[in-house]
């Protein structure tokens, strides 16, 4: 195998990664603060990849690449930022009709609920988009790549890696250091026992779903602009393995969710390239498989109990 | 004096509204009534959890400064009581008043900040949280500043947990939990503290300076509501006291007198 391969497999692995770990944030953020798997979670990102699909060739009427580089970051500032406020206020309406109600109802009825959301925003997107695949306009120019040792890696994966990682600590950063973060946390471990420190759960879980669905937002962007084409079931298969980099880095944790992301990112890319293209699926989730069965918790969950 | 009224209108219009119409049931004896100054008064409270009717019509009164104690075997509604007044339960019947305002419908998180600070049995501390971050989440209706301040106040009381503030609460022993929970608790400056169990599986030694430090954090100016399985202890440290049996009070009076209660004395200070 020659190294500029294995080089640029390395790229195209990170970029893959940084989206898996951009969904299974949110996945494993919903999961932690109310102990719920949000199916429909993979289609926040899917409906965040349809906006930011929207907003290029409609209201920015854009077609191909955009060369000037000062308009193509602002052009990638205003996407970002548009589809994640967008998802985000998604996510909180989401939680809002959809989950809250049934908080305290047995576990099935919520997981079901996820379910039936899922299918509302494919079928909103299939009504509003269609059924066939949508080519997202590569904003980013075909030649815009650079050499390294021997591998010619596009600025585009360099800009959603960084990106990925941007968000990734500043998430980190939020959730460890300030005083909504320590609320989320407390909430996550003691409903009861936050709101007797005056933590308003719904606000709290709201900003939850707030942050986590516009990280698949931005999951989704990045996304189109990585692939080119997009249709209304990508949401499937790409939450079911950011799913999979949740558990697989301990669901509840950040950290966990985002090396899981970029494990799978690594797995799926690397078995492709050593002839197991049409396994690398399977191969995910034998991970996932071998994950539950010897390490529940996770390669970063840490039951702590909760009394010495 | 203008609080009575108050406290009157709003009793007469939470018993217009009860279905049920189990208006005038009195205390038990009056002879440990805090009186005008009340700063929480529990009138004829109603809590069910689904069909169980857990408190049937507590009334109770805790005067400004005061230790007031509730004690009661297993199951007498102890616990229950204290979830009503923080708000985690809401009354189905009757009226919880603080300081001359209705809370029987504000909601757990907002009487944090009118001052009413809940240490719940269990102790309950973040156990992912390190000792700071539960201290700072005790302090979280408040500003940094203020965060600030009480951290010094209560690492002061609490030397322990200055030692330990970067441990996460999980780490910590027992006693050092139970610190940890009150020490939170006081973060809020609450007006009045609900304490459930503080001694609650500690050892004799720990037991005894939990209720010292109790007494301390009497005499700095906070009202204490204390529900405790150790009658006796609770008895030395307190002002007055009710006796809750099945959810009901039995029994209201002062400190001493209860303790002097030959029913009180076979009940729950263990003697036959």
């Amino acid at each position: 195998m020659e190294l500029s391969v294995l080089v640029q497999q390395f790229f195209n692995a990170l970029t893959l990664g940084s989206i898996y770990a951009l969904i299974a944030l949110g996945y494993t953020m919903v999961y932690g603060i109310i102990e719920l798997i949000n199916f429909a979670h993979g289609d926040v990102f899917m409906v965040g990849a349809f906006t930011a699909f929207w907003l290029l060739t409609v209201p920015l009427a854009l077609h191909g690449s955009v060369d000037n580089p000062v308009l193509l970051a602002g052009i990638l500032l205003l996407i970002f930022t548009v589809v994640m406020v967008f998802m985000g206020i998604v996510g909180v309406v989401i939680e809002r009709f959809a989950y809250r109600p049934l908080r305290n109802a047995p576990r099935l009825a919520p997981l079901l609920t996820a379910i039936g959301v899922s299918f509302i925003l494919q079928n909103i997107i299939q009504v509003v988009f269609g059924s066939s695949p949508r080519r997202t306009p590569q904003i980013f120019g075909n030649d815009a790549r650079f050499d390294l040792l021997g591998a010619s890696i596009s600025f585009r994966g360099v800009f959603i890696f960084l990106l990925a990682l941007g968000l990734i600590f500043a998430l980190q950063a939020f959730v460890g250091r300030t005083r909504l973060g320590r609320a989320m946390r407390s909430t996550a471990q003691d409903r009861e026992a936050a709101q007797l420190m005056g933590v308003n759960i719904n606000r709290t879980i709201a900003i939850t779903f707030f942050i986590g669905s516009a990280l698949a937002g931005a999951g989704g962007v990045v996304y189109g602009l990585h692939f080119g084409q997009i249709g209304f079931t990508i949401g499937f298969s790409a939450g079911l393995k950011a799913f999979t980099a949740a558990v697989l880095g301990g669901i509840g944790n950040t950290t966990g969710a985002a090396l899981g992301g970029f494990f799978i990112g690594f797995v799926e890319v690397y078995s492709g390239q050593f002839g197991l293209f049409r396994w690398s699926e399977a191969l995910v989730f034998a991970v996932l498989i071998l994950v539950l069965v010897f390490r529940p918790s996770g390669l970063l969950g840490q039951p702590l109990t909760e009394r010495a | 004096m203008t609080t009575d009224a108050t406290q009157t209108t709003d009793a007469t219009q939470t018993t217009d509204t009860a279905a049920t119409g189990t208006t005038a049931q009195a205390t038990p004896t009056q002879a440990g009534d805090a009186g005008g100054q009340a700063l929480l008064r529990l009138e004829n409270v109603h809590t069910y959890y689904g069909h169980i009717h857990a408190l049937k019509g507590i009334s109770l009164t805790v005067g400004r400064q005061e230790i007031v104690t509730l004690i009661g075997s297993n199951g007498a509604g102890k616990t229950t009581t204290l979830k009503t007044i923080s708000g985690l339960l809401r009354a189905r019947v009757g009226s919880v008043v603080f300081d001359g305002d209705d809370i029987s419908t504000v909601s757990a998180h907002e009487l944090v900040a009118r001052g009413i600070g809940h240490a719940p049995e269990g102790r309950r501390i973040f156990s992912r949280l390190t000792v700071l971050e539960n201290l700072q989440m005790g302090g979280f209706t408040r500003n940094s500043s203020e965060i600030r301040e009480d951290l010094g106040r209560v690492m002061e009381l609490f030397p322990r947990l200055k030692e330990r503030q970067h441990q996460k609460g999980g780490t910590l022993s027992g006693g050092e939990q139970q610190m940890l929970a009150i020490g939170r608790a006081l973060m809020s400056r609450p007006r009045v503290l609900l304490l459930d169990e503080p001694s609650l599986g500690l050892a004799p030694i720990l037991v005894q300076q939990i209720f010292s430090i109790i007494a301390e954090i009497n005499q700095q100016g906070t009202t204490i509501l204390l529900v405790e399985q150790n009658a006796l202890q609770a008895l030395k440290v307190a002002n007055r006291g009710y006796v809750l049996q099945t959810g009901n009070i039995i029994l209201a009076d002062t400190a001493a007198n209860l303790a002097a209660n030959e029913q009180v004395r076979q009940a729950y200070l263990g003697e036959i």
